[in-house]
C-alpha cells in the first residue's frame, strides 16, 4: 500500500521559473489492484508517478510505503527501494541500445550483486514466459515493436518486484500492440502485482483493466472512481 | 562476496559500453597514450643514460688531481708524484695524458688518451666509433693528423673501441705515451694529471682533504662528485623537457575535461534510463570511474610500451638531440632496458592522477542526472 | 631546489591533495549550515549529491596519498646520490628540517583519509546520515593537516641543495647521535622487544575481544594507533638490524629494497593495514548505539576489527620470524 497526503511538488522553487507541478495531492493505491492516473499532459500525473515510484522526493507531504514514511529518504535509500520494490516500464519503453535483449532485461539486477548463475535463470524464466528465449542475444535495436515490449516488461520483472510502474505505456503503440500490452499488464494483475499507469489513452479505460481511475488536473486530483 | 560481484557487473556493463561506442573514446585514448609516451620516453631516456653515465664511471679512478696555475688547469710535473708520497689508504697513483685534438677535416673534436696500460703501441692508435665512422676507418688504415708542430702524423688504426661503452668512447683516440708527447709536443717531466686509487670508498673525503694540503696548488676532483654532477645535470635536463611536456600535459586534461562534461544526448538518457530503473548514484559513478579506469590503464601500458621501444630499441630519435648535447660524434649505444617503481609511480602521478581529477567532476555531474530526467 | 620530475610528481599530488580538501572544508561550512534531512528542497537534494563528490574525491585523495607515499620514499632513496654523506633515504630525508616531518605528515594525512572514509561508509548505511555532522567536522578538522604536509613538502625540496653533508642512515640512527630517532636506535635490544611484543600482544588481545565480543573498540583504536609508533620504533631500534644482519644499521627504508628481497613491504603493508582498520573500528565504536546504525554498524565494527587483528598477526609473525631466522644475535640465548 502507498498512501500519499497533502504531497506538493514544487520545480525550480524560489526562481522566476518556479512551476507547482502537484499542488496538495492525498491518494491511496491499494496493492494487487490496477490504479490508473488520467488527466491532460501537464496535469501532474507523470510528477505523481515519479513520486509514487521513489524516483523523486516531494517538495511537501508525506509519502509511506508500507506503512513507512519515506518522504525525507536519501536518494542513496530511494534508489534501493526503486530496486527491491517497483518495476518500470517508460514511454517508448527506452530500451537502452546495442545491448542484447537479455543485458537489457539484466540491467536492474546488476547493482543487487546477485550471483550470475541466479540472475540469468531467472532471466531465461521470464523470456521463457514472455515467449521472447528465441531473441535473448539479439540486440533490441533489431527487435520488433511487440518484442521491445516484451523485453520492457521482462525488465521490469527481472527483480521480481510487487509494483509496476507503467507511463504512458500505449502512447507511441498501435491499437493492436497497445491491446496486447494490456493483456500482457492483465495477466500481471492476475499474478497478484500492484500497477500503477499514467495515461490518457481512452484504450487504456475501454479495457476495463483499472480498478480505480484518477483524474488529475492542474496538479490536483479532481476525482476518483470508484 | 557481494560487493564484488556488484563491482564485475558494473564493469561488465563498462566494457560493453565502451565496445558499443569504439570510436568516441578513440580519440581520447590516441591523445593519452600520446602523453603518457612522450613523458615515459622523456624519464625513461634521462634515467637510462644516468645509469649509463654511472656505469662507465664506476672504472673511472676515485680521485683525480690537477695541478691549478692562475686558477686554470695547468700541467702537472712528474715531481709532484714524489711530493704526494705516501698517503694513508691510497692504494695506487698514477699519471695520466690525455687532452683534446680539433679535427677540421670532419669539424669535431676527439679525446685523446695515452693510458700506460692497454693503450696503443707504439705508431698505432685504438678509436673510438664515432670517429671510425665520420673519418670512415678499419682496422688495418691509417689515421693522418696534423700535430702541433703542423707536421702530419700517421696512425694505423689497430682496433675500432666497442661500441657498448659508446656515451664516452664514441670521440676516443688511443695511442701511446711517446707518441702522445710528440704529437702534443709536451716534455717528458709533465703528466696532464694524477689518477688516485683509494682502497676504502669511506675514506675519499679524508684522502681528498690531505691531498689539498700536501699540494696546495692543485685540485682533487672526486668520482662521486662527478657522478653528482652528472645526476644532476641529467635531472635538470630531464626536469626542463618535463616542464615543456607540461604545455602538453595541459592540452590534454583540457580536452578530457571538455570530452568528459560534453555528454551526448545519447549518453545522458542512457544514465536517466539506469537512474530510474534503481541505479544509484554511487553505481553510476563507479561505472564512469571503471571507464576512466580503463582508458587510463589501457593508455598508460600502450603509451609506457611504446616509449620502451622508442627508447631501447629505436634509438629515442625524439630526445636525443635534448638530452646528449650536440655533437658532430652523435654517440650511437644501445641503452640497457629497464622498469623502475620510481618513475613508474612517478608517470602515473604525471598522468593518470590529473586525469582523473580533472574528469571527476564531470563524472560525478553525469552519475547525478535526475532520475526522473526520462519521465520528463 | 632540485628540479626532477619525481619532485614535480609528488609537489602536484600533495598540492591536489590540499586543494581537494580545502574545496571539501568550503563545502562542508554549507553543509554544516545549510543540512536538512527533512526537507525535499532542491537545495537540500543538491547538498546530499555534492556529498557523493566529496566522498569520491576523498577516496581519490586517499589513493593518490597511497603512491605518493611510496615516490616520496623511492625518491629519497634515489636522490641520496646527489648528497654527500647520504647513501639511502634516511640522509636524503634529514638533508634539512622537514624531510622526516613532510615523511609523518603524509603518514598522517594517509591514516586521517582511511579514518574519514570509514565514517564516511558507516554514515552511508543509515537512512537517516546520522554522522553526517561529525564527518563534515571532522572533514574541516583533518584539511589543515594536508595543508600543512603540501607547505613542509615544499619546503623541504625547496630547501635541497646538492653537497651539503648530510648523514646517512648509518649515523643518523647509530647509537651516539642525538634526537629521537637516535633515542630509537639506542633502545636496548632487550627491553625494547619486551615493550614491542607487549603492546604487540596488547593490541591483538583487544581486536580479538572486539571481534568476538563487540566491545573495547576505544581502546583497541588507541592500542592500534599506539602499536603502529612502537612497531616503526622496534623497526628502526631491533627488526631492520636482523634484517640487515648487521649491529648497526637502523634504517627503515633499505628494507624495501632489491637487496633485501623487498621484505619490507611485506612488513609495512600488514603494519598500514592493520593500523588503518584499527583506527577505522576505533572512530566507529562510539557511534554504535545511534538508533538508525545499531542493526548495521556493529557488523561492520567486527570486521573491521577482524581484518585489523589478522593483518596485524600477519606482521607480528613477519616480524617474528625475522628476528628468529637472523643470523645475528642481540640477545644471549
Amino acid at each position: 500500500m502507498i498512501e500519499l497526503s497533502a504531497v506538493t511538488k514544487t520545480f525550480n522553487a524560489g526562481r522566476p521559473n518556479e512551476y507547482p507541478a502537484l499542488r496538495g495531492v492525498d491518494l491511496t493505491i491499494e496493492s494487487g489492484r490496477v490504479t490508473a492516473l488520467r488527466g491532460p499532459s501537464g496535469s501532474g500525473k507523470t510528477t505523481l508517478l515519479t513520486l509514487i515510484g521513489c524516483l523523486a522526493r516531494p517538495s511537501s507531504g508525506r509519502v509511506r510505503l508500507e506503512g513507512e514514511d519515506i518522504s525525507a529518504l536519501p536518494e542513496r535509500f530511494l534508489a534501493e527501494l526503486r530496486l527491491r520494490r517497483f518495476g518500470f516500464v517508460f514511454q517508448r519503453f527506452n530500451l537502452i541500445p546495442g545491448l542484447s535483449a537479455l543485458d537489457n532485461i539484466l540491467l536492474p539486477a546488476y547493482p543487487l550483486g546477485l550471483p550470475y548463475h541466479d540472475l540469468r535463470a531467472r532471466a531465461d524464466a521470464l523470456m521463457a514466459s514472455l515467449e521472447i528465449d528465441h531473441r535473448a542475444a539479439t540486440r533490441v535495436d533489431w527487435l520488433s515493436g511487440g518484442e521491445v515490449q516484451r523485453v520492457a516488461i521482462a525488465r521490469a520483472l527481472v527483480n521480481d518486484p510487487p509494483v509496476i510502474i507503467a507511463d504512458e505505456p500505449t502512447a507511441h503503440l498501435d491499437s493492436r500492440l497497445s491491446l496486447e500490452f494490456l493483456g500482457l499488464l492483465g495477466r500481471l494483475k492476475d499474478a497478484g502485482k500492484t500497477i500503477v499507469i499514467a495515461s490518457h489513452d481512452p484504450l487504456v479505460f475501454e479495457t476495463g483493466l483499472p480498478d480505480r481511475v484518477a483524474d488529475l488536473r492542474d496538479g490536483r486530483i479532481v476525482g476518483v472512481a470508484p | 562476496m557481494n560487493g564484488f560481484a556488484r563491482q564485475r557487473y558494473l564493469l561488465d556493463f563498462t566494457v560493453a559500453s565502451l565496445m558499443r561506442r569504439p570510436g568516441r573514446n578513440l580519440s581520447l585514448l590516441l591523445v593519452y597514450t600520446l602523453v603518457v609516451f612522450l613523458l615515459a620516453s622523456a624519464m625513461l631516456y634521462s634515467q637510462a643514460i644516468k645509469g649509463k653515465a654511472a656505469a662507465l664511471l664506476r672504472d673511472s679512478p676515485e680521485v683525480v688531481v690537477q695541478r691549478m696555475e692562475a686558477g686554470r688547469h695547468a700541467l702537472m710535473p712528474v715531481s709532484y708524484l714524489e711530493r704526494l708520497g705516501r698517503l694513508r689508504g691510497v692504494a695506487h697513483v698514477e699519471g695520466r695524458l690525455w687532452g683534446y685534438y680539433y679535427d677540421p677535416v670532419v669539424a669535431a673534436n676527439y679525446t685523446v688518451m695515452a693510458p700506460d696500460r692497454d693503450g696503443a703501441l707504439p705508431g698505432q692508435a685504438r678509436i673510438g666509433a664515432g670517429i671510425a665512422r665520420v673519418r670512415g676507418l678499419a682496422p688495418g688504415d691509417v689515421l693522418s693528423l696534423r700535430g702541433y708542430d703542423g707536421r702530419p702524423h700517421a696512425f694505423t688504426v689497430a682496433e675500432v673501441l666497442p661500441a657498448d661503452s659508446e656515451l664516452v668512447s664514441a670521440d676516443l683516440l688511443l695511442i701511446a705515451p711517446a707518441d702522445f708527447r710528440a704529437f702534443f709536443g709536451l716534455p717528458e717531466d709533465v703528466y696532464t694529471d694524477l689518477a688516485l686509487a683509494v682502497t676504502n670508498p669511506a675514506e675519499v673525503r679524508q684522502v681528498a682533504r690531505k691531498l689539498a694540503e700536501r699540494l696546495p696548488d692543485c685540485r682533487p676532483i672526486l668520482r662521486e662528485e662527478v657522478l653528482r654532477t652528472y645526476e644532476s645535470v641529467f635531472d635538470w635536463r630531464e626536469g626542463l623537457l618535463l616542464a615543456v611536456l607540461a604545455g602538453a600535459v595541459c592540452a590534454f586534461l583540457i580536452f578530457a575535461w571538455d570530452k568528459a562534461t560534453g555528454l551526448s544526448a545519447e549518453e545522458r538518457r542512457e544514465i536517466g534510463i539506469l537512474r530510474a530503473i534503481g541505479w544509484e548514484t554511487g553505481d553510476v559513478l563507479r561505472m564512469k570511474l571503471w571507464e576512466g579506469g580503463l582508458i587510463s590503464f589501457t593508455a598508460f601500458c600502450l603509451g609506457y610500451g611504446l616509449a620502451h621501444i622508442h627508447v631501447f630499441h629505436a634509438g629515442a630519435p625524439l630526445f636525443a638531440g635534448v638530452m646528449r648535447g650536440w655533437s658532430v660524434l652523435q654517440p650511437h649505444f644501445a641503452l640497457t632496458p629497464q622498469v623502475d617503481a620510481l618513475q613508474l609511480t612517478t608517470l602515473f602521478l604525471l598522468s593518470v592522477v590529473p586525469y582523473t581529477v580533472v574528469t571527476l567532476v564531470p563524472v560525478w555531474r553525469a552519475a547525478t542526472v535526475d532520475p526522473d530526467s526520462i519521465m520528463r | 631546489m632540485i628540479f626532477h620530475p619525481a619532485v614535480i610528481a609528488l609537489l602536484a599530488a600533495s598540492a591536489i591533495n590540499a586543494l581537494v580538501l580545502l574545496a571539501g572544508s568550503l563545502f562542508a561550512v554549507h553543509l554544516l549550515r545549510h543540512w536538512d534531512l527533512a526537507s525535499g528542497h532542491e537545495r537540500q537534494i543538491r547538498l546530499e549529491r555534492q556529498t557523493y563528490l566529496v566522498a569520491t574525491a576523498i577516496a581519490l585523495v586517499l589513493a593518490i596519498q597511497f603512491v605518493a607515499l611510496l615516490l616520496f620514499v623511492y625518491n629519497a632513496e634515489r636522490m641520496s646520490v646527489l648528497f654527500t654523506g647520504a647513501m639511502c633515504a634516511t640522509g636524503t630525508l634529514n638533508v634539512n628540517a622537514y624531510g622526516f616531518p613532510t615523511l609523518i605528515l603524509k603518514i598522517a594525512g594517509f591514516f586521517l583519509a582511511v579514518v574519514w572514509l570509514a565514517l564516511n561508509q558507516a554514515d552511508n548505511l543509515a537512512r537517516d546520515y546520522p554522522l553526517i555532522r561529525r564527518k563534515y567536522a571532522l572533514l574541516i578538522v583533518i584539511a589543515p593537516v594536508f595543508l600543512a604536509e603540501a607547505v613542509v613538502q615544499a619546503l623541504y625540496f625547496l630547501n635541497l641543495s646538492p653537497n651539503v653533508i648530510t648523514s646517512c642512515c648509518g649515523s643518523l640512527f647509530s647509537d651516539t647521535g642525538a634526537g629521537v630517532a637516535a633515542d630509537l636506535a639506542a633502545l636496548p635490544a632487550r627491553p625494547a622487544l619486551i615493550g614491542f611484543y607487549a603492546v604487540l600482544l596488547a593490541t591483538l588481545l583487544a581486536g580479538l575481544r572486539l571481534w568476538r565480543q563487540g566491545r573495547g573498540g576505544r581502546l583497541f583504536g588507541l592500542l592500534s594507533g599506539v602499536q603502529f609508533a612502537t612497531a616503526v620504533a622496534a623497526i628502526v631500534a631491533f627488526i631492520s638490524l636482523y634484517v640487515y644482519e648487521h649491529p648497526h644499521h637502523h634504517c627503515p627504508f633499505c628494507l624495501l629494497k632489491a637487496d633485501f628481497d623487498y621484505i619490507g613491504y611485506a612488513l609495512y603493508v600488514p603494519l598500514f593495514a592493520a593500523t588503518g582498520y584499527g583506527l577505522a573500528a576505533g572512530i566507529l565504536h562510539p557511534h554504535l548505539r545511534i538508533g538508525s546504525l545499531a542493526g548495521v554498524l556493529p557488523p561492520l565494527v567486527r570486521r573491521h576489527a577482524g581484518w585489523a587483528v589478522a593483518s596485524l598477526a600477519a606482521f607480528g609473525v613477519l616480524a617474528s620470524w625475522l628476528i628468529l631466522a637472523s643470523n645475528l644475535k642481540l640477545i644471549a640465548p
